[in-house]
């Protein structure tokens, strides 16, 4: 066992009462990439900071954790200011809230390294410069002056990356350093990650929630469960076998299909001018080579700025009941799409039309009567509720958009009915957001989307913030209103898998334009634009990654 | 950058111009014909009306208005209906103590509540951070002139360390000077620095949840560290907010204190001057004042770009 870096022994872990984790043993060899996985508040994170002994005031922790043979939670806090940063680097989940943003990249970048060896300023800033240029910020473009609000979310992440690999550790935590990128991103910073650790021969802990992402980077695998470690191994014959039911259900979810689309027939595509189908029923849903600018940055007071193009001619149209897939990188513009389209914003130039009636330059109570035929269901379960209201009334909010407005009990009726829908028991209604899981919160969001019974659903990445089973879920529930209420979506997301899983066609946006389009399946098996070819070889997949971990074996 | 500072002053101009008519509004309609109060209640009626016509009290509104505020960007003040000096010259002899006032006050305030607020926030929920914080909502309970009184009792008339009141003018040494308007500034200091105490707690304890201050501890850095090179800079942007407000309530307090101290000051010259219907002064001395406040709030704009790289870009 000398080639043992890190060995967590017996770890258990509590927080005023509550227990976050039991019992947890692990080990990383030098050199080695353990994946840590399991749904949220399984106690991942948790683990990380203990291993980092920057654990919340309140927790507790007792078992063991051997670095290099001594024991991590016995060291005092001097101690381990010593091994943070030096020894032990850690990336995290969300870069753009990671870097303090009134520093430059190269103060946070030479702190460090200050810190730990005492180097002068210039010899700092000489591994600064080499480290940044390693993680792919080359000084020509990204000189140690900028701040980090002047990067993307993909160059912050180098930047924390740099950050926690400036002094080579020998132990890299990297806690989802790519749930919030895009997959484009996400394969590029894997990479630079796996080439870093192969350089320095650094062992890493990669946590993350997608079996499929951890299946293609580790050696060995480690899922967890409520603070318990449900199975360790070697990561391909772990996940070919699957022998532990656990395991077998985050696999079988991360690939979730949802039944009832995978019996719909085969609808009709509409035509590419983005025109009428035919000339009597207008579609439901037309765009019509749609511009959005915006004002750019000014470069000098005196001139006028460039604008900036987010939304370049964009023409489509949607039939009832159909479900459309919206994909694309993070900043191609598909979000601004989907404002105009929810008359949030109004374009530049073109026409968005719903039912045959332009919306585009409606405005305030003119366009009631359409508000009410399109809802929304956000990201972000936890962000989109007024923590202050009940159920009901979060439910019942779009009621307002009606000619006539309900009595009390109707309003309850109609609410029930709408948590039914969705699966929710009619007693949710009384009771606050807090009280729900991200996956029941996001239910209750659709049932407030339903509520109007609309005819088109546009939903902004309804399930990236979920783990895989919940995700599964709300996946089929889409999947089973779209045939109940015969309910249109506009489903819009970088993720392929889940427009794999639910939509007929698939539009892949790229720089403002709609550069491919056509039926799913056609479109993902066969990409024709390179865009859409980025975006597919990019996306994780399970099938693919075990097989490749098994022929390498 | 250039475009943020230029707004910021023209902004800044426009909430001037808006005051300059408030505050010559405001003095029109109260009662008191200044004609009539120069030249005393025997005076006969048409003797005031000369007056009247010669300080051109019955042209037209706009028409004086204008020419007052002709008159007060080019410094020229008017003179002073009871002492028959010309404002700016009782302006200038009473700014000497009021802006050194002020600004020992400002500072002292600010060097006593952003310690405390680190401290506090650095032992969030421990017993030191109770009690500083306690403390704090005593100094916010106290009021000044109160506090002024027991400053007085205590350093004065007891410990007789400080003189009592009145000002011995700068002609007498610096630190005679200091020594006069050191009780005064606590005095007013010292409630502003509990309510600027509690403001950087609490925005330090904010940012301190912050994603990047794992990162910095992530790092290697040691919490002290963390907290004066990480989380105070972030904290300063409502810290500097709350300091420009609160300038404007040390200016009012000022007219307490200096009242309290027999400070020859602004804010006592400004009381005098209203208990006098001394109108021309009222107006000057407002005017300074609140021409004083609008300049601290641009530089208190200026510098959250100065914090903040952020608000440079912006337009």
């Amino acid at each position: 066992m000398a080639q043992t870096l890190l060995h967590i022994e017996n770890l258990s872990l509590a927080i005023g009462k509550a227990d976050i984790l039991s019992h947890v043993d692990m080990r990383i060899d030098r050199g080695e990439v353990l994946g840590l996985v399991g749904e949220s508040g399984s106690g991942k994170s948790m683990t990380a900071l203990a291993i980092m002994q920057l654990l919340p005031h309140a927790a507790h922790a007792s078992g063991r954790i051997l670095f290099d043979g001594a024991d991590l939670l016995t060291r005092t806090e001097d101690q381990m200011c010593a091994l943070r940063g030096d020894d032990i680097g850690m990336v995290f989940q969300e870069p753009m809230t990671a870097l303090n943003p009134v520093k430059t990249i190269g103060e946070q970048v030479a702190e460090g390294i200050r810190w730990h060896t005492r180097c002068s300023r210039a010899e700092a800033e000489e591994r600064t410069r080499a480290i940044l240029d390693r993680v792919g910020l080359p000084q020509s473009r990204f000189p140690l002056s900028r701040f980090p609000h002047e990067l993307s979310g993909g160059q912050r992440q180098r930047v924390v990356i740099a950050i926690a690999c400036a002094l080579k550790p020998r132990l890299l935590i990297a806690d989802e350093p790519t749930t919030a990128l895009d997959v484009v991103l996400q394969a590029q910073i894997l990479d630079l990650l796996r080439d870093l650790v192969e350089e320095n021969r650094m062992g890493l802990l990669l946590i993350s929630h997608d079996l499929a992402v951890v299946a293609d980077m580790a050696d060995r695998l480690v899922v967890m469960r409520h603070g318990k470690v449900m199975e360790q191994g070697e990561t391909a014959s772990t996940l070919k076998r699957q022998e532990h039911p656990y395991t077998r259900q985050l696999a079988e979810a991360s690939m979730h299909v949802p039944a009832a689309r995978q019996a719909a027939p085969a609808r009709p595509r509409t035509d590419d001018a983005g025109g009428n189908a035919s000339p009597e029923t207008p579609p439901l849903l037309a765009v019509d080579k749609v511009v959005r600018d915006y004002a750019g940055r000014r470069t000098s007071l005196f001139s006028r700025p460039a604008p900036f193009r987010a939304v370049d001619d964009v023409s489509f149209s949607m039939e009832p009941g159909h479900s459309v897939a919206l994909v694309g990188r993070s900043g191609c513009g598909k979000s601004t799409l989907a404002r105009m389209i929810l008359a949030l914003d109004q374009p530049t130039g073109g026409a968005i039309r719903l039912a045959g009636q332009d919306l585009s330059h409606l405005e305030g109570e003119a366009l009631r009567p359409f508000r009410r035929r399109m809802q929304v269901v956000f990201q972000d379960p936890y962000g989109s509720f007024n923590p202050r209201h009940k159920v009901e009334r979060l439910v019942a909010e779009p009621l307002h958009l009606l000619d006539s407005q309900p009595s009390r009990s109707e309003r309850r009726e109609r609410v029930a009915e709408a948590l039914a829908e969705v699966h929710m028991p009619p007693d949710s209604m009384d009771r606050y957001p807090h009280e729900f899981s991200g996956g029941q919160r996001q239910r209750i969001s659709i049932a407030r989307a339903v509520i109007t019974r609309p005819d088109l659903i546009v939903a902004d990445e309804p399930v990236s913030a979920l783990d895989v089973s919940i995700r599964a879920q709300i996946l089929d529930l889409f999947a089973e209103l779209n045939g109940k209420l015969r309910l249109a979506y506009l489903f819009i997301t970088h993720d392929l898998t889940v427009a794999r899983a639910i939509t007929d066609e698939v539009m892949v946006m790229h720089e403002g334009r709609i550069v491919e389009r056509g039926s799913t399946a056609d479109v993902l098996s066969a990409p024709r634009h390179e865009a859409t070819r980025a975006l597919v070889d990019a996306a994780p997949d399970l099938e693919r990654a075990i097989a490749r971990r098994l022929s390498r074996a | 950058m250039t475009a943020y500072l230029l707004k910021r002053l023209a902004i800044g101009i426009l909430t001037l111009l808006f005051a300059s008519v408030v505050v010559f509004a405001v003095l029109e309609v109260v009662p008191g014909d200044p004609a009539r109060l120069m030249l005393g209640m025997n005076a006969t009626e048409d003797a005031v009306q000369a007056l009247r016509e010669q300080m051109g009290l019955n042209l037209p509104l706009v028409t004086r208005y204008v020419t007052w505020l002709a008159a007060f960007a080019t410094g020229d003040f008017g003179r002073s209906l009871t002492y028959s000096v010309p404002v700016i010259d009782l302006v200038a002899e009473r700014l000497v103590v009021s802006l050194p006032l002020a600004l020992l006050a400002l500072a002292l305030s600010t060097v006593i509540a952003i310690p405390a607020g680190l401290f506090a926030a650095a032992r969030r929920g421990r017993f030191a951070d109770t009690a500083t914080m306690g403390l704090a909502q005593v100094g916010v309970a106290i009021p000044n002139f109160w506090l002024a009184l027991l400053l007085v009792y205590v350093f004065a008339v007891w410990l007789r360390l400080v003189p009592a009141g009145g000002f011995p003018g700068w002609g007498n040494g610096f630190w005679a000077g200091i020594k006069a308007l050191l009780m005064p500034a606590v005095a007013l200091a010292l409630p502003q620095a509990a309510i600027l105490a509690r403001v950087t707690r609490s925005a330090l304890i904010e940012v301190l949840g912050e994603d990047y201050i794992r990162t910095a501890r992530a790092k290697g850095l040691p919490r002290r560290r963390v907290l004066w090179r990480h989380a105070l800079r972030n904290a300063l942007i409502p810290v500097l907010t709350i300091m420009g407000l609160q300038f404007a309530f040390l200016l009012a307090g000022t007219i307490i204190i200096e009242n309290v101290f027999y400070l020859p000051g602004l804010g006592r010259l400004l009381f005098q001057a209203i208990t006098q219907r001394d109108l021309i002064v009222v107006e000057s001395v407002i005017m300074l004042l609140v021409a004083a406040v609008i300049v601290v709030n641009v530089l208190v704009d200026l510098s959250y770009a100065a914090v903040d790289p952020r608000l440079r870009t912006r337009r």
